[in-house]
């Protein structure tokens, strides 16, 4: 029992686990920011450049995905700026339209690419591949402490405490700034801090988070892991530092139970099948987010402005 | 007629904040063209125009948040690139989110950044200086208040709360009393003046003609270009305000506007 655990299970949570984290921690400065759906923007964006450098390594590697996708973003970023000079149409729209055709060209590279060699596909790119990332070589907890078992270990495993490992840091370090420039950007800078950089490195850190997390749980739900902890954690506190606590927190109980229920849940009732463990996550995040709406502490003490 | 008790001591001839022909655009259109301006130290400054005239623009074209197309600005003298701890701005109340998960005197300690830097902590120091800054605007005993909680004129209080802890020579504010109440006013008034007395300089975006007069020393006139500046008894004229304001203010009230009134400033 516990062996088939720590085999099947293990992994899968802790990478939701990591991957969660790293969505929700940048995810509470573009909610404070108003700009949550950059985050959404970012994982439809990228979809066809991380499709496209997978094309071209024919494996699935960090690297080469993160710099397809800051392609892709690029690209992005260019026709959004000349469909809206020749369209003269808003930039809504023109953004809107940016992100839903790159997104579908992704899809439709992808479904052409002869797959077969390796392993990704539409479904996977989509609704993410927890379930696959495996340990079997674990024997039971002592495997923990064994080095050459350790190694067996997926790799995503890894690449995921080092994309969780650095985003938390960098945190930490640029905490001060990051907490004035999206409280109020222009004074910021006549503090001589640049706010510019400071947002430019938020939506990079953005993309390398979606990026991570596009392996385990694809590209559409971790919008939800992106979103829904830190908005949950919003109405928990009135401080930004145990705001990001509290979407931690969130983004940890999510993977947790998402994973236990989408594998675990459909058996209470009798059903031979588990269902995704990653849109489980993301529901189990909306759950949380809507408890949290409910009966949240700090939901009345916001915008509640005394004039 | 004469009113005057502290205008007449200014000397224009070492301005604390000079700009000199300075152009902003956004896109095709320009907010403001080859403006000129000197002023002067220790005194109290208004920029005033109409709505879209360029004031906050040219605020925030000073402090290099908005790009300018052409057009230097010195501070004292020197070139403001290296010289901008000595400005503290204060943004307008509404340009920032109010729910944002923070307290009062945490948004003050915002002002100390530049001096604990990045990493350093804030020793109990910083945290005595934002509580004796929030004690001069009158809000020490709010110190620990959810900012949501706050009223607007709190919330103007709280900014220049935020911009004392930073201890310049040159305030910059855009449009301070706008939506403030009497009290707020009056304490915020209280405060700048105290501020002109220890040889800072002050300068407000300011919509409020009524009370240009009596709240400041010096006026910069603009709308888009440089209508008029000077000291206040010599430039807030009824034909400068017509020539500023276009004929969008009635003949009247420009006249009663630019009337000196025979009571004392201060």
């Amino acid at each position: 029992m516990i062996t088939e655990f720590i085999q099947f299970s293990l992994t899968p949570i802790l990478i939701g686990i990591l991957a969660g984290i790293s969505c929700a921690v940048p995810g509470n400065f573009l909610i404070l920011k108003r700009q949550a759906l950059i985050g959404d923007a970012i994982s439809h964006v990228v979809l066809p450049g991380i499709v496209i450098a997978f094309i071209f390594t024919g494996v699935i590697s960090t690297i080469p995905m993160l710099l397809g996708a800051a392609g892709a973003a690029l690209v992005a970023v260019i026709l959004i700026e000349v469909i809206k000079r020749l369209g003269k149409i808003e930039p809504g729209a023109a953004m809107g339209v940016v992100f839903t055709g790159m997104f579908a060209l992704g899809v439709l590279i992808l479904e052409q690419t002869d797959t077969s060699k390796v392993h990704l596909d539409v479904e996977h790119a989509l609704m993410g591949n927890l379930e696959s990332l495996i340990w079997l070589k674990a024997q039971g907890w002592q495997s923990l402490f064994d080095l050459d078992v350790l190694k067996t270990l997926p790799d995503e495993l890894f690449r995921i405490i080092f994309v969780c490992g650095f985003i938390l840091s960098l945190t930490v370090i640029f905490w001060r700034w990051l907490k004035i420039v999206t409280f109020d950007e222009e004074y910021a800078r006549t503090i001589g801090i640049h706010s510019s950089i400071i947002n430019f490195s938020l939506v990079i850190i953005t993309a390398i988070a979606a990026v991570a997390a596009f392996e385990s749980v694809g590209s559409i739900i971790v919008i939800a892991m992106f979103i829904c902890p830190p908005a949950a954690a919003r109405l928990m506190t009135n401080k930004l530092g145990i705001q990001v606590i509290w979407s931690i927190v969130f983004a940890i109980l999510a993977a947790i139970f998402g994973y236990i229920i989408a594998g675990y849940g459909p058996l209470w009732f009798g059903s031979e099948n588990s269902v995704s463990a990653a849109g489980m996550i993301a529901v189990v995040s909306g759950i949380i987010l809507l408890l949290t709406c409910m009966y949240g502490p700090c939901r009345e003490s916001v915008g509640q402005t005394k004039d | 007629m004469i009113n005057s008790t502290n205008t007449s001591e200014i000397t224009p001839s070492k301005p604390a904040l000079k700009i000199q022909g300075l152009t902003v655009s956004y896109g095709d259109k320009t907010a403001i063209f080859s403006v000129d301006a000197n002023f002067p130290t220790a005194s109290m400054s208004a920029i005033i125009g109409p709505n879209g005239a360029g004031k906050s623009t040219l605020l925030k074209a000073v402090i290099g948040v908005q790009p300018i197309l052409a057009g230097q600005v010195h501070i004292f003298d020197n070139p403001i690139k290296n010289n901008l701890q000595k400005i503290a701005y204060v943004p307008q109340r509404v340009s920032v989110d109010w729910d944002f998960p923070t307290n009062v005197i945490d948004v003050v300690q915002m002002g100390l950044y530049r001096q604990v830097g990045l990493l350093g902590r804030m020793k109990g120091e910083q945290t005595s200086i934002a509580m004796d800054c929030l004690d001069r605007v009158g809000m020490a005993d709010m110190w620990q208040q959810q900012i949501g909680q706050l009223s607007g004129g709190q919330q103007q209080r709280v900014f220049l709360a935020r911009a004392l802890a930073q201890d310049a020579e040159i305030y910059l504010l855009d449009e301070p009393f706008s939506g403030v109440d009497a009290a707020t006013e009056r304490a915020i008034i209280d405060v700048l003046k105290s501020l002109k007395s220890k040889n800072k300089s002050i300068i407000a975006v300011h919509h409020d003609l009524a009370t240009v007069r009596d709240y400041f020393d010096y006026v910069l006139m603009i709308n888009i270009k440089n209508i008029a500046e000077g000291l206040i008894n010599e430039t807030f004229t009824n034909e400068n305000l017509q020539s500023t304001y276009g004929g969008k203010l009635e003949l009247t009230h420009a006249e009663e506007l630019s009337a000196p009134k025979d009571r004392p400033t201060k």
